[in-house]
């Protein structure tokens, strides 16, 4: 018997796994997808944001300012991409004058200090390609950009370090509780017992607490889609933009991303197929024009993909966080925007409270220091020398948008909690996120795949389950 | 990292364009070529290319792209020219340094000449915003043909075809050969966008619809791979018609919808690009802004021939080889080709004052003509011009000026190529 079950291998699930390893907790974490990071922690802005923007006194409010701190040790002692970029709230009018200062005693209020009020002319000085309808910001240094699924693959990789099981391809169908033991009951047939259940199931999350009889709270799926443009068009912006709220709706963000490239979205629209990640031509329109009051010379022709991404948004409007009415099942649900941020201070409080009820006593001495892949991309001449002297498949270049070498991709797969398809491969080392998409790479990745596991290329997927890459020999 | 060595030639890339290029240079007198190769034989896109049709300028001959690229490689190694294969270059630097990376270590080389040769690369779905399903089953069709006729695995058994270029033209034909079903070839444009016998051969003879003035709006997804996609109908500015689409069902989408030279190394060496072509810009030596940097087939713009990549790729090794030999030349004063009526662009794009010798130019129409006159102008006189029947953008022209009137070109401050009626 388990400890505890985690449903969910997200930032939140992940996140929590690992916090609870400090406590020598046995962790078994069930997700439903093929890999750690396939909800909304693989599809989102990537923003660790400054906590200026939630309501005072909210989870939200409280756990983004917690959570923001964090990232500096953490990515260093986790080896994931994390950037202090810092952030502007846009207003293009006089009423965003307003509506800035409101943010900016809102932000006051939740404890963030480093808030600036700037005028349009500095916006463009700093930032030169922000529109001339800029007309006052709002400045927050300490927010910051960073690689959601490498954060989140990595706090799973030290999760395993530290004990915690990952169980892929299953899904939770129900949940009960006899005497002081939960069961959890899974797709193809598979049980497992635990003392405790933490329910992370992203958007699910509703579908999985009713599973378990709890029926107090509902999820709606909102999407959000983006286009994601070439590495030659960094130089638009190095700070995050945001667009403050205007009566004409939400705005859309254009920002960096920790490897260079530019993101522009999301689009914000209720749905109800909350696995819905297929992007559509108007959403995609919706994105790019209102991108452009931000920065008017960004451009769908330099785009290299676009994705979608489903906010689970509660009812409740808050993160719900803590015990159930079934005594024994916790709920981390309705974690929305500011989710990535808040997911390193939720596991701490979170395994505080679960280590209390199950009476487990934090350790003196648990693994704090994962490294990851080495990233060939980013190493000197030397560095690089030496790689291959270490191993000759580091000087086999596969992916040749990122420099991704065959030794990074048969490392994603070896390591433990290894990549097990094409986009598990991809989210670990870049190939194939370049500007060809994989058009070169993929043959050669879906066969380092085959080789690597010992199976026949036929059954090599891109995101499993039924995403076969190829239908059969010629 | 080991260090350092210096020949007079570098080519990097060892596809036709860069194999021509280093047999040019070699037999111009430059005798220690490098080819750098990043993949595991010579060749490039040629090996892929199982399907015949190639050669008929250069070797009079129908060959399929394994037999050309081994006529290539035979005439390279005669010479002994050496190619180093599994060797990829990360970076040149406008000294003319090159870094390259192999399972041997991280090498420098420096060159007296580089002549870039690194091909194209297909445009992804992501590059044309297809909306839809972010499932498996897309792929580019150069990529299913990697996967067919390379690795021998069937990239899918019911496909629609998404753009006319040849390589989807190509693999229209190759997946129905392998018992595939090629539902639609789909066209934005009102017209194939590859070449016309490729259509006859590749469409028409197997019944495989092509249809023009469609697109594709949506793709669908079942169990995590492509279950159809959505066509539609497209107005006179390439916008979807509301109310015309309809379902094509399908396992596989494959897209065929244009090439970009691949620029990587060329931008980070500092050389200038071509707002058209997106490739480098060259003067009439094919030499970049970069001294001693000669840019060649695909990579310089993207042809529909092998033969054309070849024969340019020549001027470009002869040249880089006369570089080498002289340390190097002074170029003076130069006059930018315009382009008039009918031409999308022209290769080169700049006309040395200082040069000798004969000039070619390869140019891609920009509209249809029946009947047309190809003209080449000098300060407003004609100096060239040729009558042309079934001008096309799909198919490129191409013209070898003699000395005489290369050097009237030489000495004219306006220079222009367009199409008269
Ligand atoms: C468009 C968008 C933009 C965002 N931008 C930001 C931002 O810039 N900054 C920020 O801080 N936050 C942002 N967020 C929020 C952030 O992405 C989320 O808060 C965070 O990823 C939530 O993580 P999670 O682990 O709760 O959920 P998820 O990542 O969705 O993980 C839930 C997991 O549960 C699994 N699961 C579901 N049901 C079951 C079941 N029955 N059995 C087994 N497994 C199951 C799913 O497969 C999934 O892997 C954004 C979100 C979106 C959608």
């Amino acid at each position: 018997m388990k400890d505890v079950i985690i449903i969910g291998a997200g930032v939140c699930g992940c996140a929590i796994a690992d916090a609870l390893g400090e406590y020598g907790c046995n962790v078994a974490v069930v997700e439903r997808a093929s890999d750690v990071a396939c909800g909304a922690t693989k599809a989102n802005s990537g923003i660790v944001h400054g906590g200026f923007d939630a309501t005072a006194g909210t989870l939200k409010a409280k756990f983004n300012a917690l959570g923001n701190p964090m990232f500096d040790e953490l990515s260093k002692q986790l080896d994931f991409p994390f950037r202090r970029n810092g952030a502007y709230v846009l207003a293009f009018d006089r009423a965003g004058i307003d509506g800035l200062e409101a943010l900016l005693e809102r932000g006051r209020a939740n404890g963030i200090k480093d808030l600036e009020r700037v005028d349009g002319d500095t916006v463009r000085l700093r930032n030169p390609h922000v529109s001339k309808s800029v007309t006052a910001a709002l400045y927050c240094p300490s927010s910051g950009i960073v690689s959601p699924y490498e954060m989140t693959i990595a706090l799973a990789e030290r999760a395993n370090m530290r004990g915690a099981e990952f169980i892929f391809n299953t899904g939770v169908t129900a949940i009960s509780r006899r005497g002081s033991v939960m069961t959890v009951d899974c797709t193809g047939g598979k049980s497992y017992a635990a003392r405790m259940v933490i329910n992370c199931a992203g958007v699910h999350a509703d579908e999985v607490a009713a599973a378990a009889g709890v029926h107090d709270f509902t999820i709606r799926g909102r999407r959000g889609e983006y286009y994601l443009l070439d590495k030659t068009q960094s130089y638009l912006t190095d700070a995050t933009l945001f667009q403050l709220p205007t009566s004409l709706g939400k705005g859309v963000l254009v920002a960096p991303t920790v490897h260079g490239n530019v993101l522009v979205g999301p689009t914000a629209l209720d749905t109800d197929d909350k696995d819905g990640v297929a992007t559509t031509a108007a959403g995609l329109e919706e994105a790019m024009s209102k991108g452009r009051l931000s920065v008017p010379s960004i451009s769908a022709r330099s785009a290299i993909t676009q994705f979608v991404g489903v906010r689970a948004h509660c009812d409740k409007d808050d993160f719900i966080i803590g015990m159930s009415s079934l005594q024994g099942f916790y709920n981390v649900a309705g974690i929305e925007s500011p989710g990535l941020t808040s997911a390193p201070a939720i596991a701490r409080y979170v395994a505080a409270e679960v280590a209390a009820y199950l009476s487990l006593k934090r350790k003196t001495d648990f693994i704090t220091v994962r490294k990851g892949i080495p990233c060939f991309a980013a190493m000197s001449d030397e560095e690089r020398a030496e790689l291959i002297a270490s191993d000759s498949r580091y000087g086999k270049i596969v992916c040749r948008c990122e420099c991704v070498t065959e030794g990074e991709i048969i490392d994603s797969i070896m390591r433990p909690l290894g990549a097990r398809d094409i986009d598990g491969v991809k989210r670990r080392t870049r190939a194939g996120m370049g500007r060809c998409q994989s058009g070169f790479c993929s043959p050669t990745v879906i066969q380092l795949i085959a080789d690597t596991l010992g199976v026949p290329v036929q059954s090599v997927t891109k995101c499993g389950a039924g995403s076969y890459a190829v239908t059969g020999r010629i | 990292m080991i260090n350092c060595e210096s020949r007079s030639v570098v080519v990097i890339g060892g596809g036709p364009a860069g194999l021509s290029a280093a047999i040019a240079a070699f037999d111009a007198g430059a005798k220690d070529v490098l080819v750098l190769e990043r993949d595991t034989r010579l060749g490039g896109i040629l090996n892929q290319c199982i399907h015949n049709g190639f050669g008929l300028t250069l070797f009079k001959s129908e060959l399929t792209g394994p037999e050309y690229a081994a006529r290539l490689i035979d005439m390279a190694s005669e010479r002994g020219i050496e190619c180093r294969l599994n060797t990829t270059v990360v970076s040149v630097a406008p000294d003319k340094t090159i870094t390259c990376v192999s399972e041997e270590g991280v090498f420098s080389i420096t060159a007296d000449a580089i002549v870039l040769t690194c091909g194209c690369r297909e445009r992804p779905r992501g590059a044309i915003g297809i909306a839809g399903a972010r499932c498996a089953g897309v792929y580019t069709a150069g990529t299913a043909q990697k996967l067919v006729n390379i690795m021998g695995y069937m990239a899918g058994r019911e496909c629609v075809i998404l753009g006319s270029g040849d390589i989807g033209l190509i693999m229209a034909r190759r997946m129905t050969l392998q018992g595939a079903k090629v539902r639609a070839v789909l066209e934005i444009m009102p017209r194939a966008s590859g070449l016309m016998r490729n259509v006859v051969q590749c469409l028409n003879d197997y019944d495989i619809p092509l249809m023009t003035s469609h697109t594709v709006v949506d793709v669908l997804s079942q169990g995590g791979r492509v279950s159809g996609v959505v066509a539609a109908k497209v107005d006179n500015d390439m916008r979807p018609i509301a109310g015309s689409e309809f379902l094509l069902p399908c396992d596989t989408l494959l897209l065929s919808v244009g090439l970009i030279p691949e620029t990587e190394l060329a931008r980070e060496a500092g050389i200038g690009l071509h707002r058209v072509t997106g490739g480098a810009e060259v003067d009439d030596t094919l030499m970049s802004n970069i001294d001693g940097i000669f840019c060649a087939g695909n990579m310089l713009h993207v042809h529909d021939l092998a033969d054309y990549a070849c024969l340019e790729s020549e001027v470009a090794g002869k040249r880089a080889a006369e570089y080498a030999i002289n340390g190097g030349v002074t170029r003076g004063a130069f006059t930018s080709v315009e382009c008039g009526d009918g031409i999308r662009y022209a290769v080169p794009m700049k006309i040395l004052s200082s040069g000798s010798g004969s000039i070619t130019f390869t140019a891609r129409p920009s509209a249809e003509y029946a009947l047309g006159r190809i003209c080449i102008e000098a300060d407003g006189e004609e100096i060239y011009s040729k009558r042309e029947a079934g001008i096309r953008p799909a198919t490129m022209l191409r013209y070898v000026l003699n000395s005489a009137q290369s050097d009237k070109l030489r000495s004219a401050s306006r220079i222009c190529i367009k199409v008269r009626e």
